[in-house]
């Protein structure tokens, strides 16, 4: 079970937060200006590195924050976490992968 | 019984408390401190049940968790199987029986309490060997919180069967110091009897303790049976200890055939000599002090076969001075059978072992020679215990040096110490165990004054081994060895090996799962590495390391489903919601159903009223009278802010922001795709707050979908989102006769449908007093109002919605009449009639769909997918036959006459009886279905098809003239 380090909470079990997938994935501004394959793209296409990975999660069970982890997939060793809210706990690191 | 094999002294064992056993019906005595292996040994008892596939006898080989073959079904109020001998300690009157390798599970409810507990440490210590004491030693006298595990009723792993010395003294006089000094230790906690079974993600590992198992199997009053230990640990040491690996030679699956370091713990922990006229074979020089230790016993050591052509002069010369042939080079290369000695004590065992030399490349060079005995005391090697370091996902790496997987590249905040990471002596492994907790400590944030560990003798670096991986038969070639066997409890032989090999596999996982190699209750811990090692000679690869092992997968040992449920079964397994209205519901008979984790009341029959009647009862009465219904399990959102409006208008498909306050709405929301993820009516209470409701079963789902986007994709708006499910209570009133309960309760309220009208909500104080709000909303197409109160005042306002109905005959229903009342309108209900493939177009709304502003999902619906006009559609069905039910879910297809494989025009995803309409209907997804109105459908089932017609989904007032009463 990971331990997540909320940005606002500090450290938790995986069993308080919801899994959001890949982030820095944005809702593109104009849909529709899109193509079908763009849109296609940005609905059902992620990336499944072995390594680094930026992913959100929720504090589901806690302050129900979103936020931005990067994770090993490999070892899930958490290597940044990340608040995109001004104010959230000093302490997070830029999330880069 | 004769304790024809206890020694007279010695051992950790208490002589001054016999206890009384059975094993398979007979009596024996033991004693405290033995465990049921060591008492049936004790009793010159070896042989514990005959193996799984070839009935072959199959004695103990083993004195821990690594044990093969001693299975067996420790009896009790409830039973249970699958227990080692050679883990289960003694108590008075302990009843068991051998199995041969599968066990029966007991129908009685197990009445004992398993229970779990969550703690965090600074350094978790798995093992309490001398590693594992120097390591928590260290550790603890940093200050950190040290958590010290191990399986054994007392510390000192493998020096509990040993004869070594630390500081001039025996070394569990050491090991006494150290317990006592933990003891002292403030933050130090020791776990006994307590296996680490899982090793999982940042350092969170599972310990199962047996806590009351060596009492009895009776419930011990005020304390759980077993505990299942939740630890988090900044840091991990491994002291995990080895595995004395078995040796694959032809019949070396005989009863006496035994581990050399499990021989030595039975003579001296247990005072316990498993046979009179020992052999012992080695490929290392540990076993050297098992022949030692016989000799001391009183044993004769007939031969020690040491496979290396040169062994350790000092190690040869005392086994010569005990008076022990030393036989180099050579191995054994076959076993003879006989009866057990003295006659009567049991079925086969060993009588003589065949020995011959072996060349530099293992084949037979020289004569055979019988040399008879009635133990065979083997060491094929060390391989260290990898298998939570493994589940850690820590790589291993063939060590040459040692002929073992040793642990390399660390994949967590964890180190291995000892013989866990291939350290063999007992100095080595103390002075690792003291290094390893310094620096587990220091790196937790504790730094530690490094101690050198004691001095201590009788043990030292062991010389390099010579495994054999295959000892050849003496005739014919490995698709012959049909009893070298590499898994004693798969019955799983080098020839089993050989023809995975020629089947064409080659990796050590196929061959394991076409063998069933290293797949039985021990998950292969001492053989895994022998396989291996059988594999590459098989295979002719280079080193075992070429092959490598099998993915190590918890739990380590077998673990009870009991104990993994822990408190958590029966009314606590899952938490139960309830509304306000509940001890009415209960005194009026309802019967529940599960929505989610909220108990509803299904319907309310009336005594000797069957489910059928009771709701066509409360059905009439919604459509013809007045009925009242508890909607408090509804999930409630309050959504404030400024822009609330528009925040709501980007997550429905339909428009929010200019609905005016007092008034309601019904929405649809979608996903990205497109597809419907909830519906439900939205009030606004003023301009800045909305309260949204949600399917029962969906609404944290909701909650959670709504932060998401107004957290990572909208942060702008200006919103705040409060989940209020619990703060409301919620009585609809329902049915043409409605309006004058709802006028009665709330005196000050005007009613009528011009003053308050549909899709309306008024704020008014009830004739009780209590504050409320009134909603017009309706779910079954009748007149309705929703009066939601605060949830302290919702027992009190339903009694008073009954009192004021009684003289209109007012019928409470449940959650099966709701579910008739709506699908009669073709309300659907999203997760019922819907699955997540479904948009408002399937459903036949395009109504809702907005055109004229942006909102999540819609790009979707100008994909060609969700575009296309063949999309399965919601549609209503007709059985023709109207007293028949279509069962939901069954599927649809075109044709009366139907053979597989047919194409499936949809499924049944609501199916009632109607009392309105006077028949049975349901409703269903149908592949275009909206342009097949009137054509028949056939729902071939088991018991006959079913034939039906395809109407629109509004069967019941499809104008909507009852809406107002």
């Amino acid at each position: 079970m990971l331990l997540i380090a909320c940005p606002w909470c500090g450290e938790r079990d995986e069993l308080e937060f919801h899994y959001g997938g890949q982030a820095h994935v944005a809702h593109p501004a104009d849909p529709e200006a899109l193509s079908d394959g763009e849109w296609a793209e940005y609905l059902f296409v992620r990336d499944n590195p072995k390594g680094p990975f930026a992913e959100r999660w929720s504090h589901a069970a806690g302050c129900r924050r979103w936020f931005s982890v990067v994770r090993h997939t490999v070892t899930h060793r958490i290597l940044a976490v990340q608040s995109n809210h001004p104010t959230a706990a000093d302490g997070t690191k830029p999330v880069t992968a | 019984m004769t304790r024809s094999h206890r020694l007279p002294y010695g051992g950790r064992v208490d002589r001054s408390a016999p206890l009384r056993f059975t094993f398979d019906g007979v009596e024996y005595t033991g004693l405290r401190g033995d465990t049921l292996a060591s008492a049936l040994l004790a009793n010159g008892v070896l042989d514990v049940a005959p193996s799984l596939y070839g009935r072959r006898p199959r004695g103990i080989a083993t004195a821990g968790v690594e044990e093969p073959n001693a299975l067996v079904q420790v009896d009790g109020p409830c039973s249970e199987p699958m227990r080692l001998a050679t883990t289960v300690e003694l108590y008075e009157g302990l009843a068991a029986t051998g199995l041969c390798g599968l066990g029966r599970l007991d129908p009685t409810p197990d009445e004992t309490v398993h229970d779990k507990m969550h703690i965090h440490t600074d350094v978790l210590v798995v093992g309490a060997g001398p590693a594992g004491l120097g390591a928590a030693l260290t550790a603890g006298r940093s200050g950190a919180r040290v958590v010290l595990v191990d399986d054994q009723p007392e510390p000192g792993g493998s020096l509990l069967a040993g004869r070594e010395s630390i500081d001039g003294r025996p070394a569990l006089d050491w090991v006494a110091d150290a317990r006592t000094e933990l003891a002292t230790q403030t933050d130090t906690r020791i776990l006994t009897r307590s296996t680490a079974i899982g090793y999982h993600d940042h350092n969170y590992l599972l310990v199962a303790e047996h806590r009351t198992d060596h009492l009895g199997p009776h419930p011990v009053p005020g304390i759980s049976r077993r505990r299942l230990w939740h630890i988090r640990a900044r840091r991990v040491v491994l002291a995990t200890g080895a595995h004395e690996r078995p040796m694959v030679f032809a019949g070396n699956d005989l009863p006496g055939v035994m581990s050399a370091a499990a021989v030595r713990a039975y003579v001296n922990r247990y005072a316990v000599l498993p046979g009179r006229r020992a052999v012992v074979l080695t490929t290392n020089d540990h076993a050297y002090a098992t022949a030692l230790d016989l000799v001391a016993a009183g044993a004769q050591v007939a031969a020690l076969v040491d496979t290396r052509p040169k062994p350790p002069a000092d190690l040869v010369d005392r086994a010569r001075g005990a008076g022990i042939e030393v036989v180099t080079g050579s191995a054994v290369v076959g076993t003879r059978c006989g009866t057990a000695v003295p006659p009567g004590d049991g079925g086969a065992r060993i009588a003589a072992v065949r020995i011959a030399a072996l060349d530099a490349e293992d084949a037979i060079s020289g004569p055979i020679r019988e040399v008879a005995c009635d133990l065979l005391a083997v060491s094929g090697g060390w391989s260290p215990a990898v298998h939570l370091w493994s589940q850690s996902q820590g790589t291993t790496r063939y060590e040459d040096e040692q002929a073992a997987f040793v642990p390399a590249q660390a994949a967590q905040d964890v180190v291995s110490a000892g013989s866990a990471r291939g350290v063999l002596d007992l100095a080595g492994c103390l002075g690792d165990g003291f290094a390893a907790g310094a620096a587990a400590a220091a790196l937790a944030g504790f730094p530690a004054a490094a101690a050198p560990p004691p001095p201590c003798s009788g043990d030292r670096p062991p010389a390099r081994p010579r495994p054999v991986w295959i000892v050849p038969g003496e005739t014919g070639g490995p698709a012959d060895w049909h009893d070298h066997y590499v898994d004693l409890q798969r019955d799983a032989t080098v020839a089993d090996v050989q023809r995975a090999i020629r089947a064409g596999m080659r990796s050590v996982e196929h061959i394991k799962r076409y063998t069933t190699i290293g797949t039985a209750h021990d998950q292969g811990k001492a053989s895994g590495v022998s396989a291996t090692g059988v594999i590459a000679r098989l295979l002719g690869a280079r080193s075992p390391g070429d092959v490598g092992t099998t993915t190590y997968r918890g739990p380590y040992v077998p673990t009870s489903f009991a104990l993994l449920a822990g408190r958590e079964r029966g009314a606590l397994f899952d938490p139960v919601r309830t509304t306000s209205v509940q001890p009415w519901h209960v005194d009026h008979g309802a019967v529940f159903e599960n929505v989610g984790q909220w108990k509803r009341p299904r319907y309310y029959p009336r005594p000797g009223e069957s489910m059928a009647a009771a709701v066509e009862r409360e059905c009439r009465a919604a459509r013809e009278g007045v009925a009242v219904m508890d909607a408090g399990t509804l999930g409630k959102i309050d959504v404030i802010g400024p822009d609330a409006g528009e925040f709501l208008n980007r997550v429905y498909t339909n428009a929010f922001a200019k609905l005016a306050v007092g008034s309601a709405r019904y929405g649809v929301m979608c996903r990205a795709d497109g597809m419907v993820l909830d519906d439900g009516v939205t009030l606004r209470l003023a301009d800045d707050h909305f309260i949204t409701t949600t399917t029962t079963g969906n609404a944290a789902a909701v909650l959670d979908w709504l932060e998401e986007w107004l957290q990572t994709e909208w942060p702008e708006l200006r919103v705040r989102l409060t989940s209020v499910t619990e703060q409301w209570a919620t009585v609809a009133v329902v049915g043409p006769r409605s309006r004058g309960v709802v006028a009665a309760l709330a005196p000050d309220l005007d009613v009528s449908n011009d003053a308050f009208p549909f899709m309306t909500a008024r704020r008014t104080r009830l004739a009780s007093g209590v504050e409320a709000r009134i909603c017009r909303i309706s779910f079954s197409g009748e007149l309705a109002f929703e009066i939601n109160v605060a949830s302290w005042y919702g027992l009190a306002t339903w009694e008073s919605v009954i009192r004021a109905g009684e003289p209109l005959d007012i019928t409470p229903y449940g959650t099966e009449t709701m579910h008739v009342l709506r699908a009669e309108k073709g309300y659907p209900i999203i997760g019922q009639d819907t699955d997540g493939t479904v948009t408002p177009q399937d459903l036949g709304m395009e109504w809702i769909v907005s055109q004229r502003k942006q909102f999540i999902g819609r790009r979707s619906f100008r994909r060609a997918d969700t575009a296309r006009g063949d999309r399965r559609q919601l549609v209503g069905l007709l059985p023709v036959d109207p007293a028949v039910l279509l069962p939901e879910g069954a599927q649809l297809v075109a044709d009366a006459e139907v053979s597989p494989p047919a194409k499936a025009l949809g499924h049944v995803t609501s199916s009632y009886r109607s009392a309105a309409l006077g028949r049975t209907f349901a409703l269903a997804l149908v592949t275009g279905g909206r342009n097949r109105l009137g054509e028949t459908v056939y729902a071939p089932l088991p018991g006959g098809v079913i034939a039906a017609t395809i109407t629109d989904a509004v069967l019941y007032d499809p104008k909507g003239t009852r809406r107002d009463g």
